[in-house]
């Protein structure tokens, strides 16, 4: 059937037959599924997720009719679990939907094994205490956490998971890996067989610019006891011969070869984040490591030795102007250096398996080859218990946001966020959740936000009055706008934290409806 | 007498809390209570132009803001591949005009919502259509349609004797765009913030292969797919025109693609890059989508209520690595030729309407071929189509002084054909035209003007 295919045709262009197996391999649950979690899962079951399963013990109320596109007129006094999963389901029947008419927080408090069986959870509107206890409970049994909350014009996102490797990162910009600073011995005896002064001028505008570079870089070292050129004035002048080699003043590559020229002068060896990652403790690894680590451990190894202080060649090279010859032929001998570079990591793999007592087969060819492709940009991500940040979180960062001109705002709300469940534990509701009792809401959240301010250690730190008298204002309302927001990035969050591909948030993101100045704070 | 329901219990429960309570950090002009809820029903008419990914988006958001009489224009049938990410569509409905089935899902969904559907290209509709909108929001994917809404929302603005824009006569707009895990949503307001056209540097046009590259020297898999359909294509189907959207005409330029890939030993022709590469896709999710939308309608809400502080006046989203968001003040081009007080045009009492047409082709900073003349509403001169060409022709020969009522200095529109990145598109332009030597006015060498 052709039809899943071109259905998903869009985002199979982002993340390929692979992200979508993994996609289709998961299973999500929704805490809550007020608009914040409905809008959440409405992007995934567009997307194919595997599984849904929808837990609240709410009835729909007319209210919920206000702000929630997942349940309608004949909705209301029905399980809102229900009506929102039948709704949900419409949308893609490739998705098996379920729903549990039960309050999240009894789940929690009484059956903690229930979650084991999830990829991943996403909970919405709880509050602190249950958030808590939910982090406790997904890190013990391994299950991926998604915090999402939507409140008034703010708003949270937080991940939160032990540990979370990518080998597929795709940032949009990143320095190709051409190796202009250190050829190895095949680049630079292509380099040699051309010649620069070809008299031929439709040859002479062809010659790629890698090979240029090459050349010349090769004949600036003869010339200074083996050196790139380093200083201000010796990139200078390499770029002047460069310049002097041109016979016309459309020569494209000539260009090119000047503005990246600079791929010459760059400093050899890894990056300082690859460096950090080869460093990380994980590194010595056992039998109960992740493949990840088994693969950088590998990478390691090959740093040190074969690969001479370099990670293994990424092996493709960006389009330039060249003669399709010329072109073709720099693909093939930057392919074969890194199919090269990949057979030695592999070997590696596989006698670390064998050495920490698996199969040595147990990693596949494909993942140790895209392992080998983004060697140089793996990204770890690690996230503190919701817990750790609540009781201890890193004041110099909160500090810091809470006296920013521009970002204060979003600090205040973070404070004021977690004010109002301290302000609902003591009074049994959110402040200005109902009419007529704001002033008195309003002084009381006021000394509730002073108090956790003091535990927190954050002294001499006061959050306006303006801001204060706003979340009153908002009364815990959840509105469709907010909520699809919310929603939209915690989906996203999702769908990279089980594709493994991009990066994931690091932080607590905390959204400003107001001017829109949200921040992300790394407590 | 039934109890009137209590505010817990009431439908806009949530909402509420924002209409109807007073706060410090809020628009100038917000004044809070049920009256301003009822306003909203009532007077706060949105136009959604496009019911794709976004527009699906925001039809669903504004019909939960609080927005009751909403319009929707889009030309588009629906695609199985809208299917990931267009949520009000389903199988069945593939085939079916967007903007009718978007509207009827919305209306069934959310009741007491209204929402009139129009199953048109943008430029179909008359000026006139557009003025009755509070608010347009723009869920759009080209350059084009965006500069042809802003250009016909900054049309509107009118401007005093000291060329200060009115702002009673603003017609503020929301826009979104999206691609794969970016986006950016921003607010227009015509005469206060830039308009698309004052910061069309942000969108600079796309970059084609020069045909050299093409002919002589192939190197990527999208220099052999770009063969195959802008020089192969031409060669051997004398002068039948390429259809995208027929896969007869795709599966010819994979195959010749393929095989000149071959030739030139080039790896990594596929169909479906074969599909990018000639459409031009843009990659697009419902996550992305969804999150831009929500704040298009968020600050849609924002305006037509004063409930808060508006976004000032770019926001941009990156979730590929990490999450950013930043939002930037961007500044009015204050000569811009859309949202400024328009092109100066000096006369002669005498100059017939066709006159003036012809002279618009030929000014420098409008080179507008084929224009249509509106004045204050009313069509002077129709293009298209045939019955109004008719029925406006005889203006041509008269003066256009004479046409506008002999006022010595006032405003008309031109919508016309100008050449951008060579491609035509349709335009529209406010003129300021003033007659020489007319009450006083005075042969005004008025600096800067040509
Ligand atoms: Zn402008």
């Amino acid at each position: 059937m052709a039809e899943p295919k071109t259905k998903y045709d869009r985002q199979l262009r982002i993340w390929g037959e692979q992200g979508q197996t993994a996609l289709e391999k998961a299973s999500i649950c929704l805490l809550n599924c007020g608009p914040t979690g409905s809008e959440t899962l409405k992007n995934l079951v567009l997307g194919g997720v595997g599984s849904i399963t929808v837990i609240d013990g709410s009835k729909v109320e007319l209210g919920d009719l206000g702000n929630n596109f997942m349940v309608d007129e004949s909705s209301v006094g029905k399980s809102k679990a229900k009506c929102v999963c039948q709704f949900l389901q419409e949308l893609n029947d490739a998705v098996k939907a379920k729903f549990i008419e039960e309050y999240p927080e009894a789940l929690i408090e009484t059956n903690p094994s229930f979650f084991s069986q999830f990829t991943l959870v996403v909970a919405t509107q709880l509050v602190e205490d249950s958030m808590v206890k939910l982090d406790r409970i997904c890190r013990e049994a391994n299950v991926i956490l998604v915090l999402a909350r939507s409140y008034g014009l703010t708003g949270l996102v937080r991940i939160s998971l032990k540990e979370h490797t990518v080998i597929e990162s795709k940032p949009e910009h990143f320095l190709d890996d051409l190796r202009l600073n250190n050829p190895w011995p095949e680049l630079r005896g292509l380099a040699e067989t051309i010649d620069l002064d070809v008299t031929d001028p439709v040859a002479h505008k062809h010659m790629p610019y890698v090979l240029i570079l090459v050349k010349m870089a090769e004949e600036w070292s003869k010339s200074h006891d083996g050196k790139l050129p380093s200083t201000r004035e010796e990139k200078k002048e390499f770029k002047e011969h460069i310049k002097a080699r041109m016979t016309a003043l459309d020569e494209d590559n000539y260009k090119e070869a000047i503005e990246a020229s600079f791929k010459v002068f760059a400093p050899r060896g890894i990056s300082s984040d690859l460096q950090q990652l080869i460093g990380d403790r994980f590194v010595e690894v056992d039998s109960s490591s992740s493949d990840f680590w088994v693969m950088v451990a590998a990478l390691k190894e090959f740093i040190e030795n074969e690969g001479g202080g370099e990670a293994p060649l990424e092996g493709s090279i960006p389009d330039m102007t060249s003669s399709t010859e010329h072109y073709v032929s720099l693909q093939k001998l930057y392919q074969a250096k890194a199919e090269a570079d990949f057979l030695v990591i592999e070997q590696r793999v596989r006698t670390i398996l064998k050495r920490i007592g698996r199969d040595p087969n147990s990693i596949s060819k494909t993942t140790i080859k895209s392992f080998c492709k983004n060697a140089r940009k793996l990204k770890v991500c690690r996230y503190r218990l919701v817990e750790d940040e609540f009781n201890s979180p890193v004041l110099p960062e909160l500090q810091k946001c809470l006296t920013d001109e521009d970002y204060s705002v979003a600090g205040g709300f973070y404070i004021l966020l977690r004010a109002v469940d301290r302000f609902a534990a003591n009074y049994n509701s959110f402040p200005g959740q109902f009419d007529g009792v704001m002033d008195e809401d309003i002084s009381r959240l006021k000394t509730t936000a002073v108090g956790l301010l003091n535990d927190l250690g954050c002294n001499g730190v006061t959050l306006t009055e303006d801001l204060i008298n706003e979340m009153c204002r908002f009364g815990a309302a959840e509105l469709h706008a907010v909520a699809a927001f919310i929603g939209g990035i915690a989906s996203q969050e999702v769908i990279k934290l089980i594709t493994r591909q991009f990066v994931p948030l690091s932080g607590t993101f905390i959204f400003n409806g107001i001017d829109h100045k949200s921040q992300l704070l790394s407590l | 007498m039934a109890a009137e329901p209590t505010a817990q219990e009431s439908r806009s429960r949530d909402l509420d809390k924002l209409l109807l309570r007073p706060g410090n950090l809020v628009g100038p002009n917000f004044e809070p209570g049920p009256a301003l809820r009822d306003d909203l029903k009532e007077y706060g008419r949105v136009l959604v132009v496009g019911a794709g990914g976004l527009g699906c988006e925001l039809l669903k958001d504004l019909a939960l803001s609080g927005f009751r009489k909403l319009e929707v224009i889009d030309m588009d049938r629906i695609e199985v591949s809208n299917l990931n990410r267009q949520f009000l569509f389903r199988l069945e409905d593939v085939g079916k005009p967007k903007a009718e089935v978007a509207a009827k899902r919305v209306m069934e969904r959310v009741s007491g919502v209204n929402i009139v559907p129009h199953f048109c290209r943008i430029e179909d509709k008359e000026l006139e259509f557009y003025s009755k909108f509070s608010i347009i929001a723009l869920g759009l994917d080209s350059i084009e349609a965006r500069s042809y809404i802003n250009s016909v929302a900054c049309s509107f603005l009118e401007y005093d004797s000291d060329d200060s824009a009115l702002e009673e006569t603003s017609k503020p707009m929301v826009d979104g765009g999206t691609e794969g895990f970016q986006g950016h949503a921003r607010v227009i307001v015509p005469g206060v913030t830039p308009c698309f056209e004052c910061t069309i540097w942000l969108f600079p046009p796309q970059v084609k292969f020069p045909l050299c590259t093409l002919a002589e020297t192939p190197r990527t898999a999208a220099h052999c797919i770009e063969y195959a359909h802008l020089i192969k294509w031409d060669e051997v189907h004398s002068g039948k025109a390429f259809d995208p959207d027929d896969p007869e005409h795709m599966k010819w330029v994979y195959n010749e693609a393929t095989k000149r890939a071959e030739l030139f030993g080039i790896p990594g022709v596929t169909y479906s890059l074969t599909q990018g590469v000639v459409k031009n896709i843009i990659p697009a999710i419902a996550s992305t989508n969804a999150i831009i939308s929500a704040a298009c309608v968020l600050e849609t809400l924002k305006i037509a209520s004063g409930c808060s502080k508006t976004l000032s006046n770019y926001l941009t989203y990156n979730g590929a690595e990490g999450l950013h968001t930043e939002v930037t003040e961007f500044v009015k081009d204050k000569d811009c030729l859309v949202c400024g007080p328009g092109v100066l045009i000096q006369l002669d009492t005498s100059i017939t309407l066709e006159k003036f047409i012809d002279l618009l082709k030929e000014h420098p900073k409008l080179l507008l071929s084929k224009a249509s003349i509106t004045h204050r509403g009313k069509s002077l001169y129709m293009q298209a189509p045939p019955v109004l060409e008719e029925m406006t022709r005889s203006n041509l020969s008269i003066p256009l002084f004479d046409l506008i009522g002999k006022i010595p200095k006032d405003v008309v529109h031109a919508i016309g054909t100008t050449t951008k990145n060579d491609k035509k598109t349709s335009c529209l332009r406010k003129l300021r035209v003033v007659f020489k030597g007319v009450d006083g006015i005075a042969d005004m060498d008025t600096a800067g003007e040509t």
